[in-house]
């Protein structure tokens, strides 16, 4: 079995895994990071979207062995200074989430999408997140929020 | 610093934010607070069903079956018990004696035929993806290699796909009974003088597509036992329904087991149900001795999770020459799938009440014929027979309106209940306490810019230009706060409709709430603190509500059919008065006066006309310490209360969508969508809105995108999100909504319930746009979903 070193949310963790282990369940399963959910088997809705070396990827789309030697940030890192990153307070604020369980990745995605476009138009938004699906919102407070979201974070965007 | 002070610091954050600005004002319902679940939601810090980690946890798959129907001659299941990891493997055969029969609650007619359904089949598969074996193993992945090592015989059978034929007398049969699973009729009125020489007679057929209703949370369920009792953790909306349902099918004693429902990950009536899985994983914890959990997979899941609508609506309306309608015939053929399910029969019941919608008329008759085929069962999909129903009379005024040349909103108008005339009590028997058809209309209108839409439209029909617009509208009501019990009775349903609601004031002055719904996104912890606020005038951080365990809420009737806060807050509403009753008790012994002698105004008994005073903090701890109280009252300031409504709510309002279709390509986008909805008295502004929108997206899907789609040997085909046309961000517009506000008189909170609105009015609103932007291409209907494809036919 490959053994791997990788970084999740500021904590280097070395394991031992299968080459077949999708990194999503490494996160969940193996090391505990349950923030990330899993919404299906074909990567097409987004819910489990972390930052892998900065960039916004589907963790159930990539193995655990290919983010060896990579900085992983989950959901749960995003507030890792006890700050909420202004994209996560911007969701609260707009009311951009139901259940729940697609925001993790939308906001994910959503600050991933302000770092190509740090000032999107709302046709931006919706095109950039069309590979995250949510079924509780209709979207429009998920794309207000991103609108927030961006304007709080003004011009110097930083990924975590 | 660790994770769990991180959690902490973020909650307190959001709390005390300034950023977050709160509406002004000391009255909590009507606010628009941002919830109090968001913290923990955005933080990553949830309790999802997969998320619950036991000692020793073993993993659960399904063995499920690759054809529609077929008879089992065999499962061999010796090489998979050989497999690295596997614990355990059963067919349905080795657990036949144990594993019970799924129920159905809602034995509709006396006709009603209700198969035995074996969690996993035994002798024969009856819809793709039953299953029909399974494995324990130590992991997730092994157990899921060790499903390929099992082998089954099948020998195929013919599928039974189509309703209409199914009840042939040739057709291949389902059950041995036979195809009809039920017959339902009712009338009322006089309905053939109504058709008799009627001047206008619409006569036309519309197809429900069957729909898969994808929570985004995939099902999944914890079991554990500790060799006596037994924990279920499943991503249900049903734990109160389900404990007592699990107790009378699995024999585990009720007062034996408790079903939590952590963090719920969406559910629209697919978690309104108890599954083969949930059964099962009782079972293998009990034969096991070990905790055992499964999740399922997407494609399992759009398999086996029950499925929505999938009717033929024959619809025949007779009205005067000048619109006013006489009479409406139904005649329904409503496909079950395979097996009745907890309340397959009952839901085309729901929408029997509701095809006749917001309009008079003398008679009515409904005939229904539930259909068995070898497709998985269908059951409540958010609005549950409601939108059915709203579609087929949405869409029928609209072809009356076509055949009489008049403008779609004044044929309603024509037909509609008005303003003056509520109570009324419509040909379908139900009385709506109250509504304003009109000023929703004129609001929705104005917010539309109706008339220069139409102005535009007529402008690109006389220009024969390739992108035609077109306006639909949907005016519609439906019922909410499901359901009276003796109402429900008289249905046959096997249950009531009260909710339960528990207020316990704690020595410290803080307050909690137990409440027995069961939400899954819709916000209750925030609305239901702004209930108990205003009540009690505590303060809304003072309060936390708690739901969905069994263990801690013991009575409950949970969420489904838009009922939490019609029937459950006010559940909640009448507890807090029996808490302040108490609380007014303890505070006129403590301050020697009569009870009439004091006001209770924002937490506080005053003595009128004097300075002295308690708070109810203060009379809190001193119902705790309990040092002095008066007679008969107990210790703590607490109280439990259940709420049964005498009526359903009945929410309204007017949708209308302008569409434009490209005649050359036949793509559809929306170019506008308002939705004025009359919800009653609000109580958070913000989640009405958000649930607004997400019913929008869903009855628009329905319009546009989504089905289930089988192939003629009866596999699905839309197993993925790949194939199965969810709409994401960039297929929808930005909603324009807005309400207005004509408080239920039902229930004193004034509330008519919001979750199914936007889904139930948007489909029809969609299509008549579409067969609107088509008329002069002679197109009267397009079966749903309108994919360009259809679109493209049609008008060819
Ligand atoms: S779970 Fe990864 S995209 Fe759906
Ligand atoms: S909030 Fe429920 S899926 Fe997006």
């Amino acid at each position: 079995m490959p053994r791997i070193a990788v970084t999740v949310d500021g904590i280097r963790y070395e394991e031992d895994v299968e080459p077949r282990l999708l990194l999503v369940h490494l996160l969940r399963d193996r090391l505990g990071k349950t923030g990330t959910p899993v919404g299906c088997d074909t990567s097409n809705c987004g819910a489990c979207t972390v930052m892998l070396d900065g960039k916004s990827v589907k963790s159930c789309s990539v193995l655990a062995v290919q983010a060896d030697g990579s900085d992983v940030v989950t959901v749960e890192g995003l507030s890792a200074n006890g700050d909420m990153h202004p994209m996560q307070r911007a969701f609260h604020e707009e009311h951009a989430l139901q259940c729940g369980y697609c925001t993790p990745g939308m906001v994910m995605a959503a600050i991933d999408l302000l770092r190509e476009d740090p000032d999107p138009s709302e046709e931006a938004i919706r095109k950039g997140l069309e590979g995250n699906l949510c079924r509780c919102t209709g979207y429009c407070n998920i794309v207000r929020a991103v609108r927030r979201g961006a304007q709080s974070m003004g011009q110097a965007v930083t990924t975590p | 610093m660790t994770e769990e002070l991180d959690a902490g610091l973020v909650a307190q954050q959001i709390a005390e934010s300034g950023q977050v600005s709160e509406p002004e004002g000391k009255r909590e319902v009507g606010k628009a607070r941002r919830r109090k679940e968001d913290s923990r939601l955005l933080t990553g810090r949830t309790t999802w069903t997969d998320n619950i980690q036991l000692p020793g946890l073993l993993h659960v798959a399904f063995k499920r079956s690759p054809m529609a129907h077929a008879r089992i001659a065999g499962v061999d299941v010796s090489a998979a018990r050989d497999m690295p990891g596997v614990v355990a493997v059963f067919s349905g055969q080795d657990v036949a004696d144990e594993q019970g029969s799924l129920p159905c609650a809602w034995p509709v007619s006396d006709d009603i035929v209700i198969p035995d359904h074996p969690p996993m089949a035994v002798s024969e598969v009856r819809y793709p993806g039953e299953a029909v074996a399974c494995v324990v193993a130590t992991d997730r992945y092994l157990a899921a290699d060790a499903l390929d090592a099992i082998d089954v015989d099948y020998e195929p059978l013919p599928p039974v796909l189509d309703m209409t034929e199914a009840l042939t007398e040739a057709s291949p049969k389902v059950h041995e009974s036979g195809n009809r699973a039920f017959t339902w009729n009712f009338a009322q009125g006089d309905i053939e003088a109504a058709f008799r020489d009627a001047p206008v007679l619409i006569d036309r057929t519309y197809v429900q597509q069957r729909l898969i209703p994808t929570a985004m949370e995939p099902r999944a369920v914890t079991a554990t036992t500790d060799g006596e009792s037994f924990t279920l953790w499943s991503s249900t909306q049903i734990p109160h329904v389900l404990r007592v349902m699990l107790a009378l099918t699995t024999g585990i004693p009720e007062h034996r087991l408790r079903v939590i429902a952590p963090d719920v990950g969406g559910g629209f009536g697919s978690k309104l149900q108890v599954t083969a899985e949930e059964v099962l994983c009782l079972l293998l914890t009990r034969r096991l001795g070990k905790p055992v959990k499964w999740t399922e997979s997407r494609s399992e899941g759009n398999l086996t999770v029950h499925h929505g609508r999938d009717q033929i609506q024959h619809i025949a309306l007779a009205a005067e020459a000048d619109g006013r309608i006489r009479g409406l015939k139904v005649e329904l053929l409503a496909d079950m799938g395979a097996y009745l399910m907890l309340v397959t029969p009952g839901v085309p019941l729901l929408g029997a009440f509701m095809f006749n919608g917001i309009y008079k008329m003398d008679a009515y008759s409904f005939d229904c014929t539930g259909v068995f085929t070898t497709k998985m069962p269908t059951d409540a999909y958010r609005g549950a027979g409601r939108p059915e129903a709203t579609y087929a009379i949405e869409r029928v005024m609209d072809e009356l309106a076509a055949e009489l040349n008049l403008d779609p909103i004044e044929v309603r108008r024509r037909n509609w209940i008005r303003h003056e005339e509520f109570p009324y009590t419509t040909v379908a028997g139900l009385t709506y306490d109250s509504g304003n058809y009109e000023a929703a209309t004129e609001k929705a209108l104005s917010l539309f810019g109706y008339d220069k839409l139409r102005a535009e439209q007529s402008d690109r029909r006389d220009r024969g230009e390739p992108v035609q617009l077109g306006i639909g509208v949907s005016t519609y009501t439906e019922m909410c706060g499901l359901a009276p019990s003796r109402v429900l009775g008289s249905l046959s349903y096997g249950a009531g409709g009260w909710e339960h609601g528990s207020v316990r004031m704690l020595p410290t002055g803080k307050v909690e709430v137990v409440t027995g719904t069961s939400p899954h996104g819709q916000g209750h912890e925030t609305a239901w603190s702004q209930i108990v606020a205003d009540a009690l005038g505590v303060p809304f951080d003072d309060i936390a509500v708690v739901h969905g365990d069994t263990a801690i809420s013991h009575k409950g009737m949970d969420t489904y059919g838009s009922r939490s806060l019609v029937v459950g807050g006010m559940a909640v509403l009448q507890a807090c008065e029996k808490v302040k009753e108490k609380a007014r008790k303890l505070a006129a012994h403590m301050l020697e006066c009569s009870p009439d002698d004091l006001e209770f105004v924002e937490g506080t008994f005053r003595v009128k006309g004097t300075g002295s005073s308690k708070t109810i903090q203060e009379l809190a701890l001193a119902a705790f310490a309990a040092h002095d109280l008066p007679e008969g009252v107990e210790p703590r300031l607490d109280a439990d209360a259940t709420f049964d409504p005498e009526n359903f709510s009945f929410p309204h309002g007017t949708h209308l969508c302008a569409i434009e279709v490209d005649t050359e390509t036949g793509m559809a986008r929306i170019r506008k969508y308002v939705a004025v909805d009359d919800v009653g008295h609000v109580v958070n502004p913000l989640i009405v809105e958000g649930q607004v929108h997400g019913g929008l997206a869903q009855g628009i899907a329905q319009a546009l995108y989504e089905e289930a789609v089988h192939d003629a040997e009866g596999n699905l085909l839309t197993t993925t999100m790949a194939d199965y046309l969810l709409p994401s961000a960039a297929d929808l517009p930005d909603f324009v909504t807005d309400r207005t506000e004509t408080p239920a008189t039902s229930n004193p909170l004034g509330v008519k319930g919001v979750g199914e609105a936007g889904t139930i009015a948007s489909t029809p609103a969609v299509v008549n746009a579409i067969v609107d932007a088509l008329r002069p291409h002679g197109v009267h209907d397009i079966q749903m979903p309108c994919t360009p494809e259809r679109i493209w036919r049609a008008i060819r």
